[in-house]
C-alpha cells in the first residue's frame, strides 16, 4: 500500500429526518385565531399574567394558562435595535428596526419590525398599531402583521409598559 | 452518608400519539400529579431538578429547554437537563445530593417520539463516521443480536415470546400502559416476523409520554411524613460503540453496575428491566443472574409502552411503588441507552 494519500478533511453525510410536527395545544389556538385577523393571548390562573404568543403555561408558575384573552394590535415599544447589516437570507434590507412590543392587554413583549417609522425618532414607551396583510393572505403565521407604525398617541411611562389594560392608552 | 429516598413518582399513560400537545403540555400534569403526592408547590419547593430529553424525538430545537416552562422558575432555581433518559438526571440528583448541595430534587423525563420515525432517528446516536451514514436503524440493530442468540442456541423463538406473554398479561394491572391482555406466547408466535427473528410483539412500541420522581435526604422524607423507599444504591457502566466488539449475547455493562451498585447485598424481590426487545430481557436476567424468587417486570415492562427518556426513570417509580405499597422489601430498577443495551444503569431500592 502506497504511504502518499490525501489528507481527508471531508465526508459527506447528509441527515435527512421526517417529523409531523404539531404547534402544541395553546400555540394552535392562537394560530387559529391569528389566521383570523386577531391576536390572543393567555391568562395564568394564578398570576394573572397575560401570555402572547402563549405557549400552555405561565412560566412563571408552571401552570397551565387557559384564560384565553383578545388582544389589541396597538402595543407599546419596550426595546428596540437598528439593524445596519445585512442578515444572511433576511429578505429585508437593512437599516430596519426590530422592536420588543407590548400588545395592549398582554403582560410580556413578543419582537416584530416596526417601519413607516423615522429610525432615529424610534423610542422606548413609543405608541405603535399592527399593519395587516390584505385579509386574502392571512396564514397561520405572525407575519399576516407586516409591521407595526407609530401612532399619534402619548408615550407609555416604563413602569406601566405591560400595564395596559386591552382597551389601551387613556394618557 | 446521607440516605436519600424516593418519595414520589409519577407517569403519563403511554400513548402512541399524543396529538398536539407539546412538550410543556405533555409534563405539565404529571409534574402537578408529582407535587400533589408530596403537597407541594411547584419546583420552587425542591432545591434541585434535572430532567431528560432528547431534542432529536420530537424534532424540535431546544424542546427540553421550553420543558422549564412547566416548572415555574421564576424567581430562578437550580436546574440541569440530561440528553439522556431521566434515570441519568436521577442520578446527577443524587450526586448534587451527596455533595450537599441540595436535600431534594425532582426528576423528569419525557418524550415525544411519535412525530418522527423513532428507528430512523436512533440510527443517529451511532458512530457519525462509518454507522449513522448506513441508517441501520434500532430495531435491525436488535435483531442482529437476537439472531446471535438463537443461533447459539441461548434462546428459542418461544422463550421470546414468553416475555412477550408475560408483559402483555402483567400490563393487564398497569392503568398507564399502551399493550396489555391475554395473549400467549402461541399468539406472539402466529405473528409474522417483521424484522427477522423479531415479530412485532417483540419489539417495543412507540410512545409518548413523560414521568417524574421526587428524591430526597431520608431526613426530609420524614419531614414531609410520607410512605418512601430508600436507594441503597446506583451505578451505570457503559461498553464501546463499536457493536463488532462486544458480546452482544450478554451484558456484562449491567452485570457491573449491578455489582458496584450493591444489588448481590440481598435478596431481590422485584426488578424493573429496561428492555425494549424480548430476547433482550433474557439478556438481562441472565447477566443478574436472577432466579425465580425475583418477580421481573410486574409493570409489564417497556414492551408494554416504552417512553423513550423516561422509561428508565419509570422503572425506578415502578419498584418504588411496590416497595411502598408492602409488595416488595427490595428491587432493583435497570435503565439503558444506546443500540442493544450498550449503556446501562442499576438502582437498587429497599424498604425503609
Amino acid at each position: 500500500m502506497s504511504n502518499e494519500q490525501e489528507v481527508i478533511t471531508v465526508i459527506n453525510a447528509p441527515v435527512y429526518l421526517k417529523y409531523n410536527f404539531t404547534a402544541g395545544a395553546a400555540p394552535s389556538r392562537f394560530l387559529t385565531q391569528i389566521k383570523k385577523g386577531v391576536l390572543t393571548g393567555q391568562r395564568c390562573p394564578k398570576c394573572a399574567g397575560v401570555y402572547v404568543p402563549p405557549r400552555g403555561s405561565c412560566a412563571a408558575c408552571g401552570v397551565p394558562t387557559e384564560d384565553e384573552v383578545v388582544l389589541s394590535d396597538k402595543a407599546t415599544v419596550q426595546s428596540f435595535t437598528i439593524v445596519s447589516i445585512p442578515i444572511p437570507n433576511n429578505p429585508i434590507q437593512p437599516p430596519f428596526v426590530i422592536a420588543n412590543l407590548v400588545p395592549d392587554g398582554a403582560s410580556v413583549s413578543f419582537i416584530h419590525l416596526l417601519s413607516e417609522c423615522v429610525n432615529e425618532d424610534i423610542h422606548i414607551g413609543q405608541r405603535v398599531q399592527a399593519v395587516w396583510k390584505p385579509k386574502a393572505e392571512w396564514d397561520y403565521a405572525m407575519d399576516n402583521i407586516r409591521y407595526f407604525k407609530p401612532i399619534d398617541e402619548p408615550d407609555v411611562p416604563v413602569a406601566k409598559i405591560g400595564k395596559l389594560p386591552v382597551t389601551g392608552w387613556e394618557g | 452518608m446521607k440516605k436519600i429516598a424516593i418519595v414520589a413518582y409519577q407517569q403519563s399513560d403511554a400513548v402512541s400519539d399524543a396529538g398536539a400537545v407539546n412538550e410543556v403540555e405533555l409534563i405539565m400534569p404529571v409534574l402537578a400529579r408529582t407535587f400533589k403526592q408530596v403537597g407541594l408547590n411547584n419546583a420552587q419547593d425542591v432545591d434541585f431538578v434535572c430532567s431528560g430529553s432528547c431534542d432529536y424525538l420530537q424534532g424540535a430545537a431546544f424542546a427540553f429547554v421550553a420543558g422549564v416552562d412547566a416548572l415555574g422558575a421564576v424567581p430562578p432555581i437550580k436546574e440541569s437537563h440530561v440528553e439522556m433518559d431521566a434515570a441519568w438526571a436521577l442520578y446527577e440528583s443524587i450526586l448534587k445530593i451527596r455533595m450537599g448541595h441540595a436535600d431534594s430534587a425532582l426528576i423528569y423525563g419525557f418524550g415525544k417520539s411519535s412525530p418522527g420515525e423513532l428507528p430512523i432517528v436512533l440510527s443517529q446516536q451511532l458512530d457519525p463516521y462509518y454507522m449513522a451514514p448506513l441508517w441501520v436503524d434500532s430495531i435491525s440493530l436488535a435483531a442482529l443480536q437476537a439472531r446471535l442468540m438463537l443461533d447459539a442456541g441461548l434462546i428459542t423463538e418461544r422463550d421470546m415470546a414468553e416475555v412477550v406473554s408475560r408483559s402483555r398479561r402483567n400490563a393487564r394491572n398497569n392503568p398507564h400502559a399502551q399493550l396489555s391482555g391475554d395473549v400467549s406466547a402461541d399468539d406472539v408466535l402466529a405473528q409474522p416476523t417483521y424484522v427477522s427473528p423479531l415479530r412485532k410483539g417483540d419489539c417495543c412500541p412507540v410512545s409518548d409520554g413523560a414521568s417524574a420522581v421526587i428524591i430526597a435526604t431520608e431526613d426530609k422524607a420524614k419531614e414531609w411524613g410520607l410512605p418512601y423507599a430508600i436507594i441503597s444504591g446506583i451505578d451505570h457502566c457503559i461498553e464501546t460503540h463499536n457493536l463488532g466488539m462486544r458480546d452482544l449475547t450478554d451484558s456484562v455493562s449491567t452485570r457491573k453496575a449491578a455489582e458496584r451498585a450493591g444489588m448481590n447485598n440481598g435478596k431481590v424481590d422485584v426488578a424493573e428491566l429496561y428492555a425494549p426487545f424480548s430476547h433482550q430481557e433474557i439478556i438481562l436476567t441472565r447477566s443478574l443472574g436472577l432466579g425465580k424468587e425475583t418477580s421481573i417486570n410486574p409493570s409489564g415492562g417497556v414492551l408494554a409502552g416504552n417512553l423513550m427518556m423516561a422509561s428508565g426513570l419509570s422503572r425506578i417509580g415502578e419498584v418504588f411503588n411496590r416497595i411502598v405499597s408492602g409488595e416488595a422489601a427490595r428491587g432493583i430498577a435497570h435503565a439503558t441507552s444506546g443500540p442493544c443495551l450498550q449503556h446501562n444503569l442499576v438502582t437498587v431500592l429497599e424498604k425503609a
